[in-house]
């Protein structure tokens, strides 16, 4: 099994602790990880997008041109990267903000309304939980319990007491995810 | 071997300096190396072996720190990005004529000039054919993973120690920032001073007792006495190619055409390759691990198997001379990377290979004209 992931917003979504916490959880359960981010001055206001890869061999290049699945939270990384999914890939995106939906019929797409879910919850920051609850659904790649110890693994110690709020946004975010049909957005 | 972390390249460098015992680190930061000096800061070394880390008021001041503290046979690193390894170069080239053991590290982003922070192998030439001034090479490590980012530092000091010569460890943007699994040894202890003068008081200023006085200086106004340290050096570079070559060979057995690519060009054309063998192509990877010294005569032998080579590199175009030196015209050799922190894909590392070699070369099978081999 190799997952190769996008994942790509605006810098301060938590796109780079994602996808980080996606890389711990695949390493608690024996997998091969690698997360790349984009660095530098754009990650300041403008687009963050990191590729991760899970794989059970060893990951050749850590940077990439077509992904399995893209996990979109902006216009700009949707205008970007809506092309580099494989054909008969995913697509989850965030619709909040989203002005031109995507209009690929040969691959899966999936909507999470994260933003409307996370500030329900009552705490923004972990709308990235709910965006990796949404990707776990579709792509259980990784265990529950191995996300738990990942996160475990990449938060300091003073906010494990978040944990439990962290695990509730990610089965918000696994109950919430919808699939989303190009030909309704052609209709309508 | 101690548990398994996820980490940067650059962290896990920083971590193994402290494993290994590294007396000193001197730096300055600069992007994108800088979580080098950051995690060792926030490590408290001082506190975890004693080690000493210190953010000097330049990278020139860096580099002389680390010529003091060598000289005095102690475990010392540094490390920068491109445009700072430019300004450490006259202090590596007193490095290496005064025969001391250090170790260097370059995270190289785009050049010349500032450049840019993204990824780039522009430094290859730097790195491999001295850059500073003298005849003097280094021996050069090029990472390819985190894992060999955390490896090599116990390797470059191995070397450095075993020839009193300056090693680099030639890293990249993409394998600095990057985050992998990565083990660590357990903590080898720093050397004690007693220690250190019984390992190196043959030529250590370790201070003086009843021995002879040990004198470090790259000068010889004596023309016969400083030909003889040049041959000294010359001697311990034809030691490091016979003893300490290092390469990786992928995909190698049954190919017909080959990509040459060290560091994470090498991570990038080992996924062409898979793409290639899936359409039937067979394709192979040679991975110089060292860059100096070079695996010429891997490269030479492979030349009578493969029908073709291209050269992998995130620059115009610099490794793919020593490839065309070592193969001697037998194959067509040719060079594809991009440049201004852009990385090419495995895709397009492989659409350059069918069209700069399966193609171009393989209705004809001659060599090239003199003409295109100009950039």
């Amino acid at each position: 099994m190799t997952e190769e992931i996008i994942i790509a917003g605006f810098g301060g979504q938590g796109v780079l602790s994602m996808g980080k916490i996606l890389a711990y959880s695949g390493i608690m359960q024996d997998e091969e990880v690698s997360w790349m981010p984009s660095y530098g001055p754009e990650m300041r206001g403008g687009t963050a997008n990191v590729t991760v890869i899970l794989s059970d061999e060893r990951i050749s290049s850590p940077y990439l041109k077509v992904y399995d699945t893209a996990i979109i939270l902006n216009q700009q990384s949707m205008d970007k990267f809506e092309e580099s999914v494989k054909p008969g890939g995913v697509l989850i995106y965030e619709p909040n903000g989203i002005h031109h939906h995507p209009t690929r019929t040969d691959i899966d797409i999936y909507q999470i309304e994260a933003n409307r879910i996370a500030t329900e919850m009552g705490n923004k920051k972990i709308f990235n939980m709910v965006v990796l609850g949404a990707y776990l659904k579709i792509k259980p790649i990784v265990k529950l319990e191995n996300v738990i110890e990942g996160l475990k693994k990449s938060l300091p110690e003073r906010y494990h007491h978040l944990i439990p709020l962290n695990e509730e946004a990610i089965a918000k975010g696994t109950q919430s995810i919808v699939s989303y049909k190009v030909e309704k957005q052609v209709l309508s | 071997m101690s548990e398994i972390k996820l980490m940067k390249g650059n962290e896990a460098l920083a971590e193994a300096a402290i494993r290994v015992g590294a007396d000193a680190y001197f730096g300055y930061p600069i992007t994108p190396q800088s979580e080098v000096i950051e995690y060792l800061m926030s490590e408290k070394p001082e506190e975890r072996t004693g080690m000493v880390v210190l953010q000097a008021e330049s990278e020139v001041a860096a580099i002389n720190m680390v010529y003091g503290a060598a000289s005095t046979g102690k475990k010392v690193m540094t490390s920068s990005s491109s445009p700072g390894i430019s300004l450490k170069l006259e202090g590596i080239s007193y490095l290496a004529g005064a025969e001391l053991p250090a170790v260097i590290v370059n995270v190289v982003r785009g050049g010349p000039g500032l450049g840019t922070i993204q990824p780039s192998q522009a430094d290859y030439n730097q790195a491999v054919k001295g850059g500073g001034h003298g005849d003097y090479k280094l021996y050069v490590l090029a990472p390819a993973s985190v894992q060999e980012m955390a490896d090599f530092v116990e390797d470059a000091f191995d070397i450095a120690f075993k020839y009193r010569a300056p090693v680099m460890i030639l890293s990249d943007g993409l394998i600095g920032q990057m985050m992998e699994k990565v083990s660590f040894k357990d903590q080898m202890e720093r050397l004690s001073d007693k220690e250190i003068i019984k390992r190196y008081d043959d030529w250590a200023v370790t201070g003086k007792t009843e021995r002879k006085r040990n004198i470090i200086t790259s000068l010889d106004l004596q023309p016969e006495k400083m030909e003889a340290r040049v041959g000294r050096l010359m001697d311990k570079y034809k030691r490091m190619e016979k003893e300490d070559l290092r390469f990786e060979k992928i995909e190698c057995d049954d190919a017909e055409y080959l990509f040459v690519a060290y560091g994470s060009s090498a991570r990038i054309a080992q996924k062409a390759v898979k793409l290639a063998r899936e359409k039937g192509l067979k394709v192979g990877l040679l991975r110089p691990i060292t860059l100096f010294p070079y695996p010429k005569q891997q490269l030479f032998e492979l030349a009578d198997q493969v029908k073709g080579i291209l050269s992998v590199e995130l620059n115009t175009g610099q490794m793919v001379e020593d490839v065309r030196l070592a193969v001697e015209h037998k194959v067509p050799v040719e060079h594809f990377g991009r440049t201004g922190g852009i990385i090419h894909t495995p895709e397009e590392v492989l659409e350059a290979l069918e069209q700069k070699i399966i193609n171009e070369h393989g209705r004809t099978r001659h060599h090239k004209t003199r003409e295109s081999s100009i950039l």
